[in-house]
C-alpha cells in the first residue's frame, strides 16, 4: 500500500488517462449507439440490415481483438490517428490513446445500440402512431417522442454498459496506454513484496469510480422518470 | 380572440358540401384475412359520419387507412382530391392535414400536456413557440382542460387525456378529424364529457369520421350512419332511418344485440 502512496503522482496520472479513456469514450459511444440503434428500428431496410450485422460483428468480437486491430493493424490502413497529439500539463493525449478510444467506442457502441433498442421495444406503438399522426416524419417521431422514453427504459441497461466500459478501460493497458491497469502492472514488478496491498488499492479506486457513475445514473433515472 | 376557431386554415379547394374524403374500391388484407372488402365511402366537407358495426368488422382498420397508418392493397383513396402520398415528406404533410384520436389516448407520456398540445405546431407548422402556447391554451381551454396545462398525462384521468388528445389534433388545423373508438377505454361518466366536445366540433362543422359503439352520438351529432360488418359496408343511411328502420338483416341483428341491453 506504501509503494501507491509514494507514487502517489503517477498513479494519479495513471487514473485520469482511465478516466478520459471512458469520458471520451462513453460520450462518443452513446452518440454512434443512438445512431446504430435508430438505423436498426428505421423503415430503412438496408440500413436495419447493415446496422445489425455491424452489431453482430462487433460484439461478438474480444474487445482486446478490437483494441489490437485499432492499434496494429489500423495504422496499416491509414488509421493512424497521427494528428491527435495534445499535450496537457503531464498528460499526454497521443495517437495510441486515440486508436484506443475508437476501439472503446466502437466496441461499447453495439452494447449502447441493443440497450436503446430494448427501450425503443418498450415505448408503445400508440406513441409512435400518434407522433406519426400530427405528420411527424420518421426523423421528428424518433427525435422528439420515440428517443426520449426509450432512453428512459434504457438507463438501467446503459448505466451497466458504461462501468463495463470504464472497467474495460484497462484492456487498452495492454495495448500501452499508460492507464491505471499498466501503471499498477508497473508497480507490481517495482514493488514485488506489496503486491496484494497495490492490488487492493487499485480494485478501491476502481470501485469508488464505478460507484460515482452508477451513482451518477441513479440521480437521472430519478430525475426522469415519467410522473 | 375568446374562442379558437375550428375551421381549418389550410387553403382547401373543397367548398362545403363537396367531396373531401373519397374511397373507392378499397381492399385490404391482413394475410388470409380480408378486412376491407371493395369499400366505397365519400364524406363531404362538414359531414359527421359516424362507422359502427361488430368487432372484427374492419371499421378501425377503415379509419386508419384514411391517414394510411394502414396500407391499402387495392383502390384508391383521396383527400381534397389528392391521391394519399405513399410515404416520405408528402405522407407526414398529408398527415398534418388529418387530426386523429385514438382510442388509447396515446398523449405523450414524457411531454407536459401543453406541450403534447405545441409539439405538432411548433415542429411541423414551424409556428413560433409563443404563438403554439397560445393557441393550444386556447384549445385546452375549449376542451375543459386549461388548467391541466403543467401536468403530465399520467396525472389526468382518461377522459380528460382524451379531451387533450382531440385539443393535440385540433391544434394541427386540420381538414377532417378521425376518432377511432375514442370512448371505448373510458369509464362511462368520462365518455360523456368528450361525447359533448365531439358534438361541439359537429356543430361548429368540422368533417369527423367517427368509429365508435355510442348510438346516443350517433344519433344526435352524425349526418350519416355507416354500417359495417365482415369488412363490408353493409347499409349507410341517415341516422333516424338506419335506427328505426334498418334495410339489412345483419344490421338489424347488431341493433337487436346493442338495444336490448
Amino acid at each position: 500500500m506504501q509503494a501507491v502512496l509514494d507514487n502517489a503522482d503517477v498513479v494519479a496520472l495513471a487514473f485520469t488517462y482511465t478516466v478520459l479513456l471512458f469520458l471520451i469514450s462513453g460520450v462518443l459511444s452513446l452518440a454512434l449507439g443512438t445512431v446504430v440503434a435508430a438505423a436498426r428500428v428505421g423503415p430503412v431496410a438496408i440500413l436495419r440490415r447493415a446496422a445489425a450485422v455491424y452489431v453482430s460483428i462487433i460484439r461478438n468480437t474480444p474487445l482486446l481483438i478490437v483494441l489490437i486491430f485499432f492499434r496494429f493493424a489500423g495504422p496499416k490502413i491509414g488509421l493512424t490517428w497521427s494528428f491527435v497529439d495534445f499535450q496537457f500539463g503531464r498528460v499526454n493525449l497521443n495517437n495510441i490513446f486515440a486508436a484506443c478510444v475508437v476501439g472503446l467506442t466502437i466496441y461499447t457502441s453495439t452494447f449502447v445500440a441493443e440497450a436503446l433498442r430494448a427501450g425503443v421495444n418498450a415505448v408503445p406503438l400508440g406513441q409512435a402512431e400518434a407522433a406519426r399522426a400530427i405528420g411527424l416524419p420518421f426523423g421528428g417521431v424518433m427525435r422528439h417522442v420515440i428517443l426520449p422514453q426509450a432512453f428512459r427504459h434504457s438507463l438501467p441497461p446503459l448505466a451497466s454498459v458504461q462501468i463495463a466500459l470504464l472497467k474495460n478501460t484497462t484492456v487498452a493497458g495492454a495495448v500501452s496506454v499508460y492507464e491505471a491497469f499498466n501503471r499498477m502492472r508497473d508497480l507490481t514488478n517495482d514493488y514485488a513484496t506489496q503486491r496484494i496491498g497495490i492490488f487492493i488499492a487499485f480494485a478501491l479506486i476502481f470501485v469508488l469510480l464505478v460507484e460515482v457513475v452508477s451513482l451518477a445514473a441513479n440521480r437521472i433515472e430519478r430525475r426522469w422518470r415519467i410522473a | 380572440m375568446t374562442q379558437a376557431p375550428v375551421t381549418p386554415a389550410h387553403e382547401t379547394q373543397a367548398a362545403p358540401g363537396e367531396p373531401l374524403v373519397v374511397l373507392s374500391g378499397v381492399e385490404k388484407w391482413f394475410g388470409d384475412l380480408h378486412v376491407l372488402q371493395d369499400i366505397d365511402l365519400t364524406v363531404k366537407r362538414g359531414e359527421v359520419v359516424v362507422v359502427i358495426g361488430p368487432s372484427g368488422s374492419g371499421k378501425s382498420t377503415l379509419c386508419r387507412t384514411i391517414n394510411r397508418l394502414e396500407t391499402i392493397d387495392e383502390g384508391d383513396i383521396t383527400l381534397d382530391q389528392q391521391p394519399l402520398p405513399a410515404e416520405g415528406k408528402a405522407l407526414a404533410n398529408l398527415r398534418a392535414e388529418v387530426g386523429m384520436v385514438f382510442q388509447s389516448f396515446d398523449l405523450f407520456a414524457h411531454k407536459t400536456i401543453l406541450e403534447n398540445v405545441t409539439l405538432g405546431p411548433t415542429k411541423v407548422l414551424k409556428q413560433s413557440k409563443a404563438d403554439a402556447e397560445t393557441r393550444a391554451q386556447e384549445l385546452l381551454d375549449r376542451v375543459g382542460v386549461g388548467h391541466q396545462a403543467k401536468k403530465y398525462p399520467a396525472q389526468l384521468s382518461g377522459g380528460q387525456q382524451q379531451r387533450v388528445a382531440i385539443a393535440r389534433a385540433l391544434a394541427m388545423q386540420p381538414k377532417v378529424m378521425l376518432f377511432d373508438e375514442p370512448t371505448s377505454a373510458l369509464d362511462p361518466e368520462m365518455i360523456k364529457e368528450v361525447l359533448e366536445v365531439m358534438v361541439d366540433l359537429a356543430k361548429q362543422g368540422m368533417t369527423m369520421i367517427v368509429v365508435t359503439h355510442e348510438m346516443g352520438f350517433a344519433r344526435t351529432a352524425a349526418d350519416r350512419v355507416v354500417f359495417m360488418a365482415d369488412g363490408r359496408i353493409q347499409e349507410e343511411n341517415t341516422p333516424e332511418e338506419f335506427f328505426t328502420n334498418p334495410q339489412t338483416d345483419r344490421a338489424k341483428d347488431f341493433l337487436g344485440k346493442i338495444l336490448k341491453h
